[in-house]
């Protein structure tokens, strides 16, 4: 298939795979300790899963798998807030699939639909809107989420919405901005990352800028990498090229598809409709601030958090779930008390296993978990 | 017989052709068994009848199977739930070794389902049933009111005799054995997905709905001792696979690049973040054959019609009990489990 097998070659794999064994040779630090590589961005989580990458890197490296899976970081209590919207009578709630399982404190969106709630999956926000347009007597709620990535569609929505005068179409918004949170990851006191793989979709929207922080005051590299096996390792050999030379730059790997600059229409349409807010939960992570962005107060018809009285209430994972720490790469995701035992893809009880792209879920139904990682 | 025969007028169901009156009587008579029309369905008795010195002409045991089919939307490109219906509970029964001989069918239809859509749906059936050699012999109707049900909902049962010497089983997958698909895999449930419209892709995908009585029975003449054969509808190649390694207490290894799936397919995958390997298929089997048979029955399989793209895809081998892993092109590997719930697309 076109733009796609060239990206899976396995000869090329192979050249850089070989050069990624040759290269970690020639840094110390990780002759002492294996390096520490985030991949921020859930999407590359689940393609280091799907091509089973991991194992074919050398020891010397570790990659800690970040917080870009925007379901995952999902606190419970926005999800709680999801089904209370649903449960109004004159509302059909809309939402991407992934997050129809995601367990609220009692039930998930699932649950809701099951219980009689008109909860239906869309793929883009501009059908939640096509709901609307074709039930007037409803309010169409669109459940927003994700980071950069998906949050131009949704404000292109709202505009649109605005420029047709839909007056039934709301938007839940709980999208989320990537900097903010990997600035508190390496704020974090526990925090051994040695360099990043950034978020190609994200990047596409934001440019590379403001990554510069993570090099000028944290002296981390960070490769924009893309998303197909090869793009993830070719970006490593990028990488680790800057480690063994003692450098710390922003490197864009994804040029086909991320401009330097961004996406300045895209910029545009984001800032005309959603200002950051103070800050924002996140399941795992805590209390980050403005880490979310909500709807401006020109378009707050359309906000469903003033339209709808929420519960609004926090609710803590589990004292046991360790998804914090696993988020940060203290420990491995088997490490965690709960994996694989009380906390399952069938029963998560914490974030990261929610989702495929969720660190504990990909090892749980994809990764390397023999009998002795889970004995341990 | 002496009366005439009954012909139904409506346009569209409705309680009426359910409730046991002259509706009913027009609707069953006129659709139902002027289309499947055969001497068992014809006696209008509330059983068939069926001669078991006929039946043990073929084997020593009887092949029993039921299935329920509820798809949306009822009709789609290269099939519709008749055409499913009868295929489904064929293959079902075909997997076994079996030849399948008679179906029943019992509908329930939705208040106001158009009665040409219901006899396009019926003439499906009828055609099914022909090319795969059986007679639709006994039914029941039932209507709901408009919003108790989904248009139709169909379920058919189906009796085949199995000959002597088959022992086709989950469980007799041997470490060694070669794992093969008789083709293109993923065609069903991208074509069902794509039907539903919400994708809006600009791409023409068939259901692959096919019976697969004639290729068992070409691949039971190149290997009798088939070891295990399931049809990978529900739940796809994957779902069968995994049965496979824990009822029979082995390892199952699949190599990625040697499953046969569309360009097309492929796309919806890439795009949905789906794999094909969970996908719905409605004309497909996996089967595990002795390594020393494989090519062989392989062979046969790419001389029918219906197995014209067979591959081997895997092998079985001593491994933790149960446990499915893919061989992904670079060398990697990582496990293919069963699905926890149904597959939903990732936001980005």
């Amino acid at each position: 298939m076109k733009f796609v097998d060239e990206f899976r070659d396995p000869e090329m794999a192979k050249n850089a795979l070989d050069r990624i064994h040759a290269l970690v040779k020639e840094i110390p630090k990780a002759q002492q300790q294996p390096l520490q590589i985030m991949e921020v961005c859930g999407g590359h989580t689940h393609s280091i899963f799907r091509y089973g990458l991991e194992e074919l890197l050398p020891k010397e490296i570790e990659l800690v798998h970040g917080p870009g899976c925007p379901v995952c970081v999902l606190p419970m209590g926005r999800v709680d807030d999801c089904v209370a919207i649903a449960e109004q009578p004159d509302v059909i709630f809309t939402t991407f699939g992934d997050a129809m399982r995601v367990p609220g404190s009692k039930k998930s969106l699932q649950d809701a639909k099951a219980a009689g709630c008109d909860v239906r999956m869309v793929y883009s926000p501009m059908d939640a809107l096509n709901i609307a347009r074709q039930h007037p007597d409803k309010r169409v709620v669109f459940f927003g989420l994700g980071f950069e990535t998906t949050m131009p569609s949704t404000a292109l929505t709202i505009k649109q919405a605005e420029k047709e005068g839909i007056e039934n179409f709301y938007l839940f918004c709980n999208h989320v901005t990537i900097i903010p949170t990997i600035k508190a990851i390496l704020d974090s006191p526990d925090m051994y990352i040695d360099g990043f793989l950034g978020p190609g979709h994200v990047s596409m929207v934001i440019g590379e800028a403001p990554y510069r922080f993570i090099a000028a005051s944290y002296q981390r590299p960070l490769i924009i990498a893309g998303f197909e096996p090869l793009d993830v390792l070719q970006s490593l050999v990028m990488l680790l090229e800057q480690l063994r030379d003692g450098k710390a730059e922003i490197e864009n790997q994804y040029k086909r598809i991320v401009p330097d600059g961004g996406n300045h229409a895209a910029l545009k349409a984001v800032g005309e409709i959603f200002e950051l807010r103070e800050f924002f939960e996140w399941r795992g992570l805590g209390s980050i601030d403005h880490s979310g962005v909500q709807i401006k107060a020109a378009y707050a018809r359309f906000d469903a958090e003033r339209e709808f009285a929420l519960p609004n209430v926090n609710i803590a994972d589990p004292k046991s779930c360790q998804c914090g720490e696993v988020l940060k790469g203290v420990i491995k995701p088997w490490q965690c008390k709960v994996f694989g035992k009380q906390c399952t893809p069938e029963t998560p009880l914490g974030a990261l296993m929610v989702s495929t792209e969720g660190a504990c879920s990909a090892y749980y139904s994809y990764g390397k978990i023999n009998h002795q990682q889970l004995d341990r | 017989m002496t009366t005439p025969k009954r012909t139904l007028k409506a346009t569209h169901i409705t309680m009426a052709h359910g409730a046991g009156g002259k509706a009913m009587r027009d609707l069953i008579e006129d659709v139902f068994v002027g289309s499947f029309d055969n001497s068992h369905l014809n006696a209008l008795e509330d059983q068939a009848r069926i001669d078991l010195a006929e039946l043990q002409r073929d084997g020593n045991r009887i092949a029993f199977t039921t299935d329920g089919y509820v798809v949306d939307p009822i009709e789609f490109l290269g099939g519709n739930i008749g055409a499913l219906a009868v295929n489904g509970t064929v293959n079902d029964l075909a997997v076994s070794g079996a030849i399948p001989k008679y179906l029943s069918c019992s509908m329930i239809l939705e208040e106001g389902l158009e009665v040409a859509q219901l006899r396009r749906i019926v003439d499906s059936m009828r055609a099914a049933a022909d090319a795969a050699g059986v007679a639709i012999v006994t039914g029941d109707t039932k209507v709901v009111p408009k919003g108790k049900g989904d248009k139709i909902f169909i379920s058919t049962t189906g009796i085949g005799v199995i000959p002597e010497g088959i022992e086709i089983s989950a469980s007799r997958v041997k470490p060694g054995d070669k794992v093969i698909v008789n083709g293109w895999v993923g065609d069903h449930g991208a074509a069902i997905l794509n039907a539903r419209g919400d994708l809006a892709l600009d791409v023409e995908l068939h259901t692959d709905c096919q019976p697969l009585h004639e290729l068992m029975q070409v691949m039971l003449k190149a290997c009798p001792d088939l070891h295990a054969v399931r049809d990978a509808s529900r739940g796809g190649v994957a779902t069968v696979v995994n049965e496979f390694a824990e009822t029979s207490g082995v390892a199952i290894r699949l190599y990625e690049n040697a499953v046969p799936v569309r360009t097309e397919v492929r796309g919806v995958c890439e795009i949905l973040g789906l794999d094909a390997l969970y996908f719905a298929n409605e004309g497909k089997l996996v089967a595990v054959v002795p390594a020393a048979d494989a090519d062989a029955v392989l062979a046969a399989m790419q001389a029918h019609p219906a197995g014209k793209e067979a591959a081997i895809i895997g092998e079985a081998y001593e491994g933790v009990a149960g446990r499915v892993v893919v061989q992904t092109g670079f060398g990697g590997e990582r496990i293919l489990d069963m699905l926890v719930g149904e597959q939903l697309p990732r936001i980005c």
